[in-house]
Protein backbone atom coordinates (compact mmCIF):
# COMPACT_ATOMS: atom_id res chain seq x y z
CA UNK A 1 0.00 0.00 0.00
CA UNK A 2 2.98 2.20 1.22
CA UNK A 3 5.53 2.77 -0.15
CA UNK A 4 8.04 2.23 2.93
CA UNK A 5 10.71 0.39 1.58
CA UNK A 6 12.83 -1.15 4.76
CA UNK A 7 16.10 -0.88 4.39
CA UNK A 8 16.46 -4.55 5.13
CA UNK A 9 14.08 -5.47 2.35
CA UNK A 10 16.47 -6.11 -0.53
CA UNK A 11 19.43 -7.49 1.06
CA UNK A 12 19.66 -10.49 -0.14
CA UNK A 13 17.64 -9.82 -3.32
CA UNK A 14 20.08 -11.97 -5.31
CA UNK A 15 19.86 -15.05 -3.56
CA UNK A 16 20.24 -18.21 -5.93
CA UNK A 17 17.50 -19.63 -7.03
CA UNK A 18 14.38 -21.27 -5.18
CA UNK A 19 15.44 -24.54 -3.98
CA UNK A 20 11.42 -26.02 -3.48
CA UNK A 21 11.14 -25.58 -6.74
CA UNK A 22 14.14 -27.22 -7.68
CA UNK A 23 13.26 -31.32 -8.35
CA UNK A 24 14.62 -33.72 -6.65
CA UNK A 25 13.94 -37.58 -7.10
CA UNK A 26 15.24 -39.36 -3.99
CA UNK A 27 12.97 -36.67 -1.31
CA UNK A 28 9.73 -37.06 -3.79
CA UNK A 29 10.45 -40.74 -3.75
CA UNK A 30 10.66 -40.90 0.06
CA UNK A 31 7.29 -38.62 0.64
CA UNK A 32 5.41 -40.81 -2.09
CA UNK A 33 6.13 -43.71 -0.25
CA UNK A 34 5.47 -41.88 2.83
CA UNK A 35 2.11 -40.53 1.36
CA UNK A 36 1.16 -44.72 0.01
CA UNK A 37 1.85 -45.74 3.75
CA UNK A 38 -0.60 -42.78 5.55
CA UNK A 39 -3.22 -43.75 3.62
CA UNK A 40 -3.34 -47.27 3.72
CA UNK A 41 -2.74 -46.99 7.87
CA UNK A 42 -5.66 -45.01 8.03
CA UNK A 43 -7.64 -47.84 6.10
CA UNK A 44 -6.35 -50.23 8.94
CA UNK A 45 -8.78 -47.70 11.12
CA UNK A 46 -11.86 -49.10 9.67
CA UNK A 47 -11.94 -52.43 11.67
CA UNK A 48 -10.74 -52.85 15.17
CA UNK A 49 -8.09 -55.90 14.26
CA UNK A 50 -6.26 -54.34 11.66
CA UNK A 51 -5.96 -51.04 13.67
CA UNK A 52 -2.90 -51.09 15.20
CA UNK A 53 -1.48 -52.49 11.80
CA UNK A 54 -2.61 -49.33 10.21
CA UNK A 55 -1.09 -47.32 12.97
CA UNK A 56 2.61 -49.26 12.05
CA UNK A 57 2.26 -48.73 8.69
CA UNK A 58 1.52 -44.98 9.43
CA UNK A 59 4.68 -44.44 11.81
CA UNK A 60 6.69 -46.29 8.90
CA UNK A 61 5.06 -43.56 6.66
CA UNK A 62 6.41 -40.77 9.40
CA UNK A 63 9.79 -42.09 9.31
CA UNK A 64 9.99 -42.16 5.55
CA UNK A 65 8.51 -38.40 5.61
CA UNK A 66 11.08 -37.10 7.74
CA UNK A 67 13.97 -39.42 6.47
CA UNK A 68 12.78 -37.65 2.98
CA UNK A 69 13.26 -34.36 4.45
CA UNK A 70 16.48 -34.64 6.51
CA UNK A 71 17.95 -34.74 2.97
CA UNK A 72 16.00 -31.90 1.78
CA UNK A 73 18.21 -29.69 -0.80
CA UNK A 74 18.55 -26.64 1.28
CA UNK A 75 19.36 -28.76 4.08
CA UNK A 76 21.93 -30.90 2.46
CA UNK A 77 23.23 -27.26 1.17
CA UNK A 78 24.22 -26.32 4.50
CA UNK A 79 25.64 -29.52 5.88
CA UNK A 80 28.48 -28.63 2.96
CA UNK A 81 29.19 -25.66 4.17
CA UNK A 82 28.97 -26.20 8.07
CA UNK A 83 28.95 -29.51 8.53
CA UNK A 84 26.94 -32.02 10.65
CA UNK A 85 26.22 -30.42 14.15
CA UNK A 86 26.04 -27.14 13.00
CA UNK A 87 23.02 -28.54 10.21
CA UNK A 88 21.19 -31.11 12.63
CA UNK A 89 21.74 -29.28 15.84
CA UNK A 90 18.63 -27.31 16.39
CA UNK A 91 16.34 -30.28 14.62
CA UNK A 92 17.86 -32.90 16.79
CA UNK A 93 17.63 -30.86 20.07
CA UNK A 94 14.22 -30.09 19.55
CA UNK A 95 12.93 -33.53 18.43
CA UNK A 96 13.85 -35.14 21.25
CA UNK A 97 12.68 -32.34 23.60
CA UNK A 98 9.24 -32.75 22.00
CA UNK A 99 9.71 -36.46 22.00
CA UNK A 100 9.87 -36.18 25.78
CA UNK A 101 6.92 -34.14 26.21
CA UNK A 102 4.97 -35.66 23.69
CA UNK A 103 5.47 -39.44 25.45
CA UNK A 104 5.18 -38.04 29.04
CA UNK A 105 1.59 -36.37 28.13
CA UNK A 106 0.54 -39.55 26.20
CA UNK A 107 1.49 -42.29 28.73
CA UNK A 108 0.48 -40.52 31.71
CA UNK A 109 -2.79 -38.64 30.73
CA UNK A 110 -5.76 -40.43 32.12
CA UNK A 111 -8.38 -41.58 29.39
CA UNK A 112 -10.88 -39.09 31.05
CA UNK A 113 -9.23 -36.22 29.92
CA UNK A 114 -8.47 -37.46 26.34
CA UNK A 115 -10.44 -34.54 25.07
CA UNK A 116 -8.16 -32.10 26.51
CA UNK A 117 -5.41 -33.87 25.08
CA UNK A 118 -7.06 -33.63 21.71
CA UNK A 119 -7.43 -30.14 22.55
CA UNK A 120 -3.98 -29.24 23.25
CA UNK A 121 -3.07 -31.34 20.38
CA UNK A 122 -4.74 -29.28 17.67
CA UNK A 123 -2.84 -26.22 19.32
CA UNK A 124 0.51 -27.18 18.58
CA UNK A 125 -0.40 -28.48 15.39
CA UNK A 126 -1.90 -24.56 14.91
CA UNK A 127 1.11 -23.16 15.83
CA UNK A 128 3.57 -25.27 14.15
CA UNK A 129 1.74 -24.44 10.91
CA UNK A 130 1.82 -20.65 11.53
CA UNK A 131 4.94 -20.09 12.29
CA UNK A 132 6.27 -22.18 9.57
CA UNK A 133 4.35 -19.77 7.35
CA UNK A 134 5.86 -16.67 9.34
CA UNK A 135 9.30 -18.27 9.17
CA UNK A 136 8.88 -18.71 5.11
CA UNK A 137 7.19 -15.07 4.50
CA UNK A 138 10.29 -13.81 6.93
CA UNK A 139 12.86 -15.76 4.47
CA UNK A 140 11.20 -15.15 1.36
CA UNK A 141 9.80 -11.91 1.30
CA UNK A 142 11.89 -9.56 4.42
CA UNK A 143 14.99 -11.25 4.20
CA UNK A 144 15.18 -12.10 0.37
CA UNK A 145 13.19 -9.08 -1.08
CA UNK A 146 10.33 -10.95 -3.30
CA UNK A 147 7.86 -13.30 -3.00
CA UNK A 148 5.00 -14.29 -5.86
CA UNK A 149 1.12 -14.01 -5.42
CA UNK A 150 0.36 -17.67 -5.20
CA UNK A 151 2.94 -18.37 -2.50
CA UNK A 152 2.01 -15.88 -0.53
CA UNK A 153 -1.38 -16.70 -0.67
CA UNK A 154 -0.97 -20.40 0.65
CA UNK A 155 1.18 -18.25 3.17
CA UNK A 156 -1.61 -16.41 4.02
CA UNK A 157 -4.11 -19.09 4.69
CA UNK A 158 -1.36 -21.07 5.99
CA UNK A 159 -1.36 -18.25 9.14
CA UNK A 160 -5.11 -18.12 8.94
CA UNK A 161 -5.79 -21.44 9.77
CA UNK A 162 -2.88 -21.93 11.94
CA UNK A 163 -3.54 -19.03 13.79
CA UNK A 164 -7.51 -19.50 14.31
CA UNK A 165 -6.73 -24.04 14.90
CA UNK A 166 -3.86 -22.48 17.70
CA UNK A 167 -5.93 -20.35 19.88
CA UNK A 168 -9.44 -21.50 19.27
CA UNK A 169 -7.89 -25.35 20.57
CA UNK A 170 -6.45 -23.17 23.75
CA UNK A 171 -9.66 -22.09 24.94
CA UNK A 172 -11.61 -25.42 24.30
CA UNK A 173 -8.47 -26.88 25.89
CA UNK A 174 -9.28 -24.24 28.73
CA UNK A 175 -13.32 -24.83 28.81
CA UNK A 176 -12.60 -28.76 29.02
CA UNK A 177 -10.11 -28.65 31.68
CA UNK A 178 -11.78 -26.45 33.91
CA UNK A 179 -9.49 -23.43 33.68
CA UNK A 180 -12.28 -20.76 31.88
CA UNK A 181 -15.54 -21.29 32.78
CA UNK A 182 -17.38 -24.53 30.16
CA UNK A 183 -20.27 -22.22 29.91
CA UNK A 184 -21.07 -20.03 27.22
CA UNK A 185 -19.80 -16.54 27.41
CA UNK A 186 -21.77 -14.26 25.40
CA UNK A 187 -22.10 -10.53 24.80
CA UNK A 188 -24.13 -7.97 22.90
CA UNK A 189 -23.69 -8.36 18.81
CA UNK A 190 -21.59 -10.88 19.12
CA UNK A 191 -22.06 -12.77 15.84
CA UNK A 192 -22.14 -10.03 13.81
CA UNK A 193 -18.85 -8.49 15.11
CA UNK A 194 -17.40 -12.03 15.34
CA UNK A 195 -18.34 -12.40 11.35
CA UNK A 196 -16.83 -8.99 10.08
CA UNK A 197 -13.89 -9.01 11.70
CA UNK A 198 -13.57 -12.83 10.36
CA UNK A 199 -14.66 -10.74 6.62
CA UNK A 200 -12.42 -8.02 7.55
CA UNK A 201 -9.47 -10.96 8.01
CA UNK A 202 -9.99 -12.20 4.79
CA UNK A 203 -9.74 -8.96 2.95
CA UNK A 204 -6.49 -8.08 4.46
CA UNK A 205 -5.66 -11.73 3.49
CA UNK A 206 -6.52 -10.91 -0.54
CA UNK A 207 -5.32 -7.48 -0.59
CA UNK A 208 -1.19 -8.61 1.11
CA UNK A 209 -1.73 -11.44 -1.80
CA UNK A 210 -1.64 -8.53 -4.16
CA UNK A 211 1.19 -6.75 -2.68
CA UNK A 212 2.86 -9.50 -0.88
CA UNK A 213 5.65 -6.50 0.29
CA UNK A 214 3.65 -5.11 2.58
CA UNK A 215 4.62 -6.39 5.56
CA UNK A 216 2.02 -4.88 8.44
CA UNK A 217 -0.70 -6.24 6.67
CA UNK A 218 1.06 -9.81 6.66
CA UNK A 219 1.45 -9.51 10.07
CA UNK A 220 -1.98 -8.56 10.81
CA UNK A 221 -3.40 -11.55 8.79
CA UNK A 222 -1.01 -13.29 10.87
CA UNK A 223 -2.19 -11.69 14.13
CA UNK A 224 -5.82 -11.19 13.55
CA UNK A 225 -6.79 -15.57 13.33
CA UNK A 226 -5.57 -15.39 16.79
CA UNK A 227 -8.01 -13.32 18.48
CA UNK A 228 -10.90 -14.52 16.20
CA UNK A 229 -9.98 -18.41 17.49
CA UNK A 230 -10.88 -17.22 21.16
CA UNK A 231 -13.90 -15.00 20.02
CA UNK A 232 -15.75 -17.70 17.96
CA UNK A 233 -14.95 -20.41 20.80
CA UNK A 234 -15.50 -18.37 23.83
CA UNK A 235 -19.68 -18.42 23.26
CA UNK A 236 -19.98 -22.26 22.45
CA UNK A 237 -20.76 -23.89 25.48
CA UNK A 238 -19.40 -27.37 27.32
CA UNK A 239 -21.60 -29.95 25.81
CA UNK A 240 -20.99 -28.44 21.86
CA UNK A 241 -17.70 -29.49 22.62
CA UNK A 242 -17.47 -32.10 20.19
CA UNK A 243 -18.35 -30.12 17.01
CA UNK A 244 -15.95 -27.69 18.21
CA UNK A 245 -13.10 -30.15 18.50
CA UNK A 246 -14.05 -31.90 15.18
CA UNK A 247 -13.91 -28.67 13.29
CA UNK A 248 -10.63 -27.36 14.67
CA UNK A 249 -8.89 -30.70 13.57
CA UNK A 250 -10.08 -30.38 10.25
CA UNK A 251 -8.89 -26.59 10.35
CA UNK A 252 -5.25 -28.01 11.59
CA UNK A 253 -5.42 -30.32 8.95
CA UNK A 254 -6.01 -27.51 6.57
CA UNK A 255 -3.21 -25.36 8.01
CA UNK A 256 -0.89 -28.32 7.21
CA UNK A 257 -2.10 -28.56 3.96
CA UNK A 258 -1.56 -24.74 2.83
CA UNK A 259 2.13 -25.02 4.71
CA UNK A 260 2.30 -28.20 1.98
CA UNK A 261 1.12 -25.85 -1.21
CA UNK A 262 3.61 -22.73 0.74
CA UNK A 263 6.14 -25.45 0.60
CA UNK A 264 5.45 -26.88 -2.41
CA UNK A 265 5.78 -30.56 -0.37
CA UNK A 266 3.05 -33.07 -2.13
CA UNK A 267 3.08 -35.36 1.08
CA UNK A 268 1.99 -32.39 3.17
CA UNK A 269 -1.02 -31.33 1.63
CA UNK A 270 -1.73 -35.12 1.32
CA UNK A 271 -1.56 -35.68 5.12
CA UNK A 272 -3.00 -32.36 5.37
CA UNK A 273 -6.43 -33.02 3.15
CA UNK A 274 -6.76 -36.57 5.23
CA UNK A 275 -6.79 -34.63 8.57
CA UNK A 276 -9.25 -32.09 7.28
CA UNK A 277 -11.43 -34.89 5.54
CA UNK A 278 -11.38 -37.14 9.02
CA UNK A 279 -12.41 -33.31 10.92
CA UNK A 280 -15.33 -32.67 8.20
CA UNK A 281 -16.54 -36.17 8.46
CA UNK A 282 -16.54 -36.13 12.10
CA UNK A 283 -17.94 -33.09 12.53
CA UNK A 284 -20.83 -33.56 10.24
CA UNK A 285 -21.71 -36.88 12.55
CA UNK A 286 -21.51 -34.90 15.85
CA UNK A 287 -23.81 -32.24 14.17
CA UNK A 288 -26.17 -35.07 12.86
CA UNK A 289 -26.09 -37.05 16.24
CA UNK A 290 -27.26 -33.74 18.04
CA UNK A 291 -30.03 -32.56 14.71
CA UNK A 292 -28.05 -29.58 14.58
CA UNK A 293 -26.74 -27.32 11.43
CA UNK A 294 -23.09 -26.36 11.74
CA UNK A 295 -24.12 -22.96 11.62
CA UNK A 296 -26.78 -23.55 15.14
CA UNK A 297 -23.74 -24.72 17.14
CA UNK A 298 -21.60 -21.94 16.00
CA UNK A 299 -23.45 -19.06 16.19
CA UNK A 300 -25.96 -21.18 17.95
CA UNK A 301 -29.31 -19.69 20.25
CA UNK A 302 -28.75 -22.52 22.70
CA UNK A 303 -27.43 -20.50 25.52
CA UNK A 304 -30.51 -17.88 25.80
CA UNK A 305 -33.13 -20.26 26.02
CA UNK A 306 -31.24 -21.85 28.76
CA UNK A 307 -31.57 -20.14 31.43
CA UNK A 308 -35.76 -20.10 31.72
CA UNK A 309 -35.70 -23.78 30.76
CA UNK A 310 -33.25 -24.39 33.94
CA UNK A 311 -35.64 -22.33 36.16
CA UNK A 312 -37.97 -24.07 35.32
CA UNK A 313 -37.14 -27.64 35.32
CA UNK A 314 -35.71 -26.15 39.00
CA UNK A 315 -38.85 -25.50 39.55
CA UNK A 316 -40.74 -28.49 38.45
CA UNK A 317 -38.82 -31.98 39.38
CA UNK A 318 -40.33 -33.60 42.17
CA UNK A 319 -42.32 -36.16 40.97
CA UNK A 320 -39.89 -38.68 40.16
CA UNK A 321 -39.19 -41.89 42.13
CA UNK A 322 -35.99 -42.53 43.79
CA UNK A 323 -35.01 -45.76 44.44
CA UNK A 324 -32.05 -46.61 46.93
CA UNK A 325 -28.73 -48.68 46.42
CA UNK A 326 -30.76 -51.87 47.74
CA UNK A 327 -33.53 -51.46 45.07
CA UNK A 328 -31.08 -50.78 42.24
CA UNK A 329 -29.41 -53.57 42.64
CA UNK A 330 -32.13 -55.87 43.23
CA UNK A 331 -33.65 -54.89 39.76
CA UNK A 332 -30.20 -54.98 38.39
CA UNK A 333 -29.97 -58.82 39.95
CA UNK A 334 -33.11 -59.63 38.64
CA UNK A 335 -32.95 -58.96 34.89
CA UNK A 336 -32.11 -60.99 32.57
CA UNK A 337 -30.49 -58.47 30.36
CA UNK A 338 -28.75 -54.89 30.45
CA UNK A 339 -28.11 -51.97 28.51
CA UNK A 340 -26.10 -49.47 29.77
CA UNK A 341 -26.16 -45.59 28.37
CA UNK A 342 -23.07 -43.63 29.68
CA UNK A 343 -22.82 -40.42 29.14
CA UNK A 344 -20.52 -37.66 30.15
CA UNK A 345 -21.26 -37.71 33.69
CA UNK A 346 -19.77 -41.35 33.40
CA UNK A 347 -16.42 -39.38 32.47
CA UNK A 348 -16.46 -37.04 35.29
CA UNK A 349 -17.26 -39.67 38.04
CA UNK A 350 -14.13 -42.01 36.72
CA UNK A 351 -16.87 -44.44 37.05
CA UNK A 352 -16.01 -46.70 33.68
CA UNK A 353 -13.91 -49.38 35.66
CA UNK A 354 -16.73 -49.93 38.16
CA UNK A 355 -19.10 -50.13 35.51
CA UNK A 356 -16.63 -52.59 33.94
CA UNK A 357 -17.05 -54.42 37.66
CA UNK A 358 -20.67 -54.40 37.42
CA UNK A 359 -20.85 -55.98 34.49
CA UNK A 360 -18.80 -58.52 35.55
CA UNK A 361 -20.64 -59.60 38.32
CA UNK A 362 -24.18 -59.41 36.63
CA UNK A 363 -22.59 -61.69 33.53
CA UNK A 364 -21.82 -64.41 35.85
CA UNK A 365 -25.18 -64.19 36.91
CA UNK A 366 -25.72 -65.11 33.54
CA UNK A 367 -27.18 -61.39 32.68
CA UNK A 368 -26.65 -60.12 28.88
CA UNK A 369 -24.33 -56.73 29.42
CA UNK A 370 -24.31 -54.61 26.36
CA UNK A 371 -24.04 -51.23 26.14
CA UNK A 372 -25.78 -48.20 23.87
CA UNK A 373 -23.03 -45.50 22.99
CA UNK A 374 -24.87 -42.50 21.58
CA UNK A 375 -22.34 -40.59 19.09
CA UNK A 376 -22.41 -37.23 20.99
CA UNK A 377 -22.33 -38.54 24.82
CA UNK A 378 -19.05 -37.15 26.05
CA UNK A 379 -17.21 -34.64 25.09
CA UNK A 380 -15.62 -35.89 21.62
CA UNK A 381 -16.66 -38.23 19.42
CA UNK A 382 -15.55 -42.17 20.28
CA UNK A 383 -15.12 -40.96 23.92
CA UNK A 384 -17.42 -43.21 25.63
CA UNK A 385 -16.05 -46.44 23.40
CA UNK A 386 -12.34 -45.33 24.69
CA UNK A 387 -13.50 -45.67 28.28
CA UNK A 388 -15.40 -48.19 28.37
CA UNK A 389 -11.54 -50.48 26.72
CA UNK A 390 -10.19 -49.03 29.38
CA UNK A 391 -11.99 -50.71 31.71
CA UNK A 392 -11.40 -53.92 30.32
CA UNK A 393 -15.01 -54.36 28.41
CA UNK A 394 -14.90 -56.13 25.33
CA UNK A 395 -15.71 -54.00 22.43
CA UNK A 396 -17.68 -56.67 20.58
CA UNK A 397 -20.63 -55.08 23.47
CA UNK A 398 -20.66 -51.70 22.79
CA UNK A 399 -23.10 -50.72 20.17
CA UNK A 400 -24.23 -47.68 17.78
CA UNK A 401 -27.32 -46.09 18.43
CA UNK A 402 -28.81 -47.48 15.66
CA UNK A 403 -27.62 -50.93 15.94
CA UNK A 404 -28.96 -51.41 19.58
CA UNK A 405 -31.70 -48.66 19.34
CA UNK A 406 -34.87 -51.24 19.02
CA UNK A 407 -33.49 -53.80 21.20
CA UNK A 408 -34.36 -51.86 24.54
CA UNK A 409 -37.64 -52.97 24.14
CA UNK A 410 -36.84 -56.22 24.85
CA UNK A 411 -34.93 -55.13 27.37
CA UNK A 412 -35.03 -55.59 31.50
CA UNK A 413 -33.02 -52.65 32.17
CA UNK A 414 -31.92 -50.06 30.79
CA UNK A 415 -28.76 -48.51 33.08
CA UNK A 416 -28.16 -44.64 32.65
CA UNK A 417 -24.83 -43.85 33.92
CA UNK A 418 -24.00 -39.87 34.05
CA UNK A 419 -26.43 -39.57 30.33
CA UNK A 420 -29.29 -36.74 30.00
CA UNK A 421 -29.89 -35.47 27.27
CA UNK A 422 -29.16 -38.23 25.11
CA UNK A 423 -31.96 -40.27 26.19
CA UNK A 424 -34.54 -38.07 26.46
CA UNK A 425 -37.67 -39.18 25.11
CA UNK A 426 -38.92 -35.72 24.28
CA UNK A 427 -36.77 -35.51 21.35
CA UNK A 428 -38.87 -38.14 19.75
CA UNK A 429 -42.76 -36.68 20.49
CA UNK A 430 -42.25 -33.46 21.83
CA UNK A 431 -41.98 -30.57 18.93
CA UNK A 432 -41.73 -27.62 21.42
CA UNK A 433 -38.39 -29.52 22.96
CA UNK A 434 -35.36 -27.57 21.96
CA UNK A 435 -33.87 -31.04 21.14
CA UNK A 436 -36.55 -31.92 19.67
CA UNK A 437 -35.21 -33.90 16.22
CA UNK A 438 -32.12 -35.32 18.06
CA UNK A 439 -31.67 -38.93 17.35
CA UNK A 440 -31.37 -40.78 21.46
CA UNK A 441 -31.65 -43.59 22.71
CA UNK A 442 -34.91 -45.59 23.71
CA UNK A 443 -33.63 -45.74 27.82
CA UNK A 444 -37.31 -45.47 28.25
CA UNK A 445 -38.69 -48.33 26.36
CA UNK A 446 -36.94 -50.84 28.30
CA UNK A 447 -39.58 -52.70 30.83
CA UNK A 448 -37.41 -50.61 33.98
CA UNK A 449 -34.78 -47.84 33.68
CA UNK A 450 -32.42 -46.93 36.58
CA UNK A 451 -30.76 -43.52 36.31
CA UNK A 452 -27.54 -42.12 38.27
CA UNK A 453 -27.92 -38.90 38.75
CA UNK A 454 -26.12 -36.35 40.71
CA UNK A 455 -28.90 -34.40 41.59
CA UNK A 456 -31.90 -32.75 39.87
CA UNK A 457 -29.80 -30.20 37.66
CA UNK A 458 -30.96 -30.39 34.03
CA UNK A 459 -28.52 -31.66 31.02
CA UNK A 460 -26.72 -29.53 28.63
CA UNK A 461 -30.17 -28.47 26.40
CA UNK A 462 -30.83 -27.02 30.05
CA UNK A 463 -34.64 -28.85 29.66
CA UNK A 464 -36.47 -31.42 31.78
CA UNK A 465 -35.99 -34.97 31.02
CA UNK A 466 -39.10 -36.47 30.86
CA UNK A 467 -37.89 -40.04 31.19
CA UNK A 468 -36.95 -39.20 34.86
CA UNK A 469 -40.83 -38.81 35.15
CA UNK A 470 -41.80 -41.91 33.49
CA UNK A 471 -43.26 -44.41 35.72
CA UNK A 472 -40.69 -46.99 34.70
CA UNK A 473 -38.02 -45.04 35.73
CA UNK A 474 -36.17 -45.00 39.38
CA UNK A 475 -33.75 -42.30 40.02
CA UNK A 476 -30.50 -43.15 42.11
CA UNK A 477 -29.42 -39.88 43.35
CA UNK A 478 -25.45 -39.17 44.41
CA UNK A 479 -21.61 -39.42 42.95
CA UNK A 480 -22.43 -42.27 39.78
CA UNK A 481 -18.99 -44.17 40.87
CA UNK A 482 -19.80 -44.13 44.75
CA UNK A 483 -23.54 -45.48 43.87
CA UNK A 484 -22.12 -48.14 41.26
CA UNK A 485 -19.53 -49.24 44.17
CA UNK A 486 -22.56 -49.78 46.79
CA UNK A 487 -24.13 -51.26 44.00
CA UNK A 488 -21.06 -54.12 43.15
CA UNK A 489 -21.35 -54.53 47.07
CA UNK A 490 -24.21 -55.45 47.86
CA UNK A 491 -24.65 -58.04 44.88
CA UNK A 492 -21.34 -59.48 46.14
CA UNK B 1 1.17 -21.28 -11.52
CA UNK B 2 1.92 -24.65 -12.64
CA UNK B 3 2.62 -26.02 -9.05
CA UNK B 4 -0.23 -24.27 -7.45
CA UNK B 5 -3.01 -26.29 -9.72
CA UNK B 6 -0.86 -29.77 -9.47
CA UNK B 7 -1.04 -28.62 -5.93
CA UNK B 8 -4.77 -28.48 -6.00
CA UNK B 9 -5.29 -31.46 -7.53
CA UNK B 10 -2.91 -33.63 -5.06
CA UNK B 11 -5.35 -31.69 -2.61
CA UNK B 12 -8.87 -32.61 -4.36
CA UNK B 13 -8.02 -36.43 -5.00
CA UNK B 14 -6.58 -36.96 -1.18
CA UNK B 15 -9.48 -35.18 0.15
CA UNK B 16 -12.09 -37.72 -1.76
CA UNK B 17 -9.34 -40.60 -1.03
CA UNK B 18 -9.56 -39.65 2.73
CA UNK B 19 -13.58 -39.03 2.64
CA UNK B 20 -13.87 -42.55 1.38
CA UNK B 21 -11.80 -44.27 3.75
CA UNK B 22 -12.35 -42.61 6.76
CA UNK B 23 -16.23 -42.76 6.12
CA UNK B 24 -15.69 -46.48 7.06
CA UNK B 25 -13.62 -45.93 10.41
CA UNK B 26 -16.39 -46.45 12.87
CA UNK B 27 -18.26 -44.96 15.61
CA UNK B 28 -15.92 -46.96 18.31
CA UNK B 29 -12.61 -45.84 16.74
CA UNK B 30 -13.18 -42.31 16.13
CA UNK B 31 -11.58 -40.69 19.06
CA UNK B 32 -8.01 -42.70 18.27
CA UNK B 33 -9.05 -41.43 14.55
CA UNK B 34 -8.62 -38.07 15.77
CA UNK B 35 -5.48 -38.79 17.69
CA UNK B 36 -4.14 -40.48 14.46
CA UNK B 37 -5.20 -38.35 12.07
CA UNK B 38 -3.56 -35.53 14.45
CA UNK B 39 -0.08 -37.26 14.40
CA UNK B 40 0.03 -37.33 10.37
CA UNK B 41 -0.71 -34.24 10.05
CA UNK B 42 2.05 -33.17 12.21
CA UNK B 43 3.75 -34.23 9.32
CA UNK B 44 4.02 -29.97 9.22
CA UNK B 45 7.02 -31.57 10.92
CA UNK B 46 8.60 -31.78 7.63
CA UNK B 47 8.20 -27.92 7.05
CA UNK B 48 9.78 -27.15 9.97
CA UNK B 49 12.38 -29.44 9.50
CA UNK B 50 13.67 -27.74 6.68
CA UNK B 51 13.34 -24.01 8.11
CA UNK B 52 15.04 -25.28 11.24
CA UNK B 53 17.88 -27.27 9.39
CA UNK B 54 18.40 -25.09 6.17
CA UNK B 55 19.66 -21.97 7.87
CA UNK B 56 18.41 -19.70 5.88
CA UNK B 57 18.51 -16.58 8.75
CA UNK B 58 18.14 -16.52 12.49
CA UNK B 59 14.55 -15.84 12.81
CA UNK B 60 13.76 -18.82 10.13
CA UNK B 61 15.87 -20.81 12.36
CA UNK B 62 14.07 -20.33 15.82
CA UNK B 63 10.80 -20.52 14.52
CA UNK B 64 11.41 -23.59 12.86
CA UNK B 65 12.68 -24.77 15.98
CA UNK B 66 10.28 -24.02 18.05
CA UNK B 67 7.55 -25.57 15.76
CA UNK B 68 9.57 -28.60 15.55
CA UNK B 69 9.24 -28.66 18.62
CA UNK B 70 5.15 -28.46 18.38
CA UNK B 71 5.07 -30.85 15.73
CA UNK B 72 7.72 -33.58 17.40
CA UNK B 73 4.84 -33.29 20.55
CA UNK B 74 1.88 -34.46 18.09
CA UNK B 75 4.15 -36.87 15.95
CA UNK B 76 5.50 -38.77 18.84
CA UNK B 77 3.15 -38.06 21.20
CA UNK B 78 0.00 -38.58 18.96
CA UNK B 79 1.16 -41.94 17.61
CA UNK B 80 1.71 -43.11 21.61
CA UNK B 81 -1.46 -42.63 22.56
CA UNK B 82 -3.52 -44.09 19.40
CA UNK B 83 -1.19 -46.71 20.50
CA UNK B 84 -2.50 -46.80 23.69
CA UNK B 85 -5.75 -46.73 23.24
CA UNK B 86 -5.92 -48.69 20.32
CA UNK B 87 -4.33 -51.43 22.75
CA UNK B 88 -7.00 -51.50 25.42
CA UNK B 89 -9.62 -52.38 22.22
CA UNK B 90 -10.06 -56.31 23.13
CA UNK B 91 -12.70 -58.82 21.90
CA UNK B 92 -15.10 -60.74 23.82
CA UNK B 93 -12.85 -63.13 25.33
CA UNK B 94 -14.12 -66.93 24.27
CA UNK B 95 -14.61 -68.73 27.98
CA UNK B 96 -16.79 -67.09 30.03
CA UNK B 97 -16.29 -68.65 33.67
CA UNK B 98 -12.47 -68.96 34.13
CA UNK B 99 -10.92 -65.37 33.88
CA UNK B 100 -8.09 -65.49 36.44
CA UNK B 101 -4.94 -66.20 34.25
CA UNK B 102 -6.38 -64.00 31.24
CA UNK B 103 -5.48 -60.34 32.71
CA UNK B 104 -2.82 -58.36 32.12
Amino acid sequence: MTGVVEPLLFVAATAPGDADIAFNSPVETLYLIASFLFILGLRGLTAAHTARRGLILAELGMVFAIWGTVIHPDIMAHLEIAGFFQTYKWILLTFFIGSAIGIAISALIPMTRMPERIALSHAFGGLAAALVGVSEYYREQVVAGHMDQTTMAAIGFEVLFGGLTFTGSLMAFGKLSGLIPGRNITWPLQNQSNILMFGGTFVLLVLVTIDPSNQVLFYAVAAMPLLLGILFVAPIGGADMPVVITLLNSYAGLAASATGFALGNNVLIIAGALDGASGFILSVVMSKAMNRSFRNVLFGAFGKVDEEDAAKAAAGGDRVQEASVGDAAMLLSGAGSVIVCPGYGMAVAQAQHVVGELAEILEANGTQVRYAIHPVAGRMPGHMNVLLAEAKIPYTSLMELEEINEDFKHTDVALVVGANDVVNPAAKHNPASSIYGMPVLNADLARSCIVLKRSMRPGFAGIENELFFAPNTVLTFGDAKDTLEKVVEALR
Amino acid sequence: MLEIFLGLYIFMLAAFVGYGVIKGVPALLHTPLMAFTNAISGISLVGSLVAAGAHYNDVSTVLGAIAVLCATINVVGGFWITDRMLRMFKKQEPKAGADGEAAS
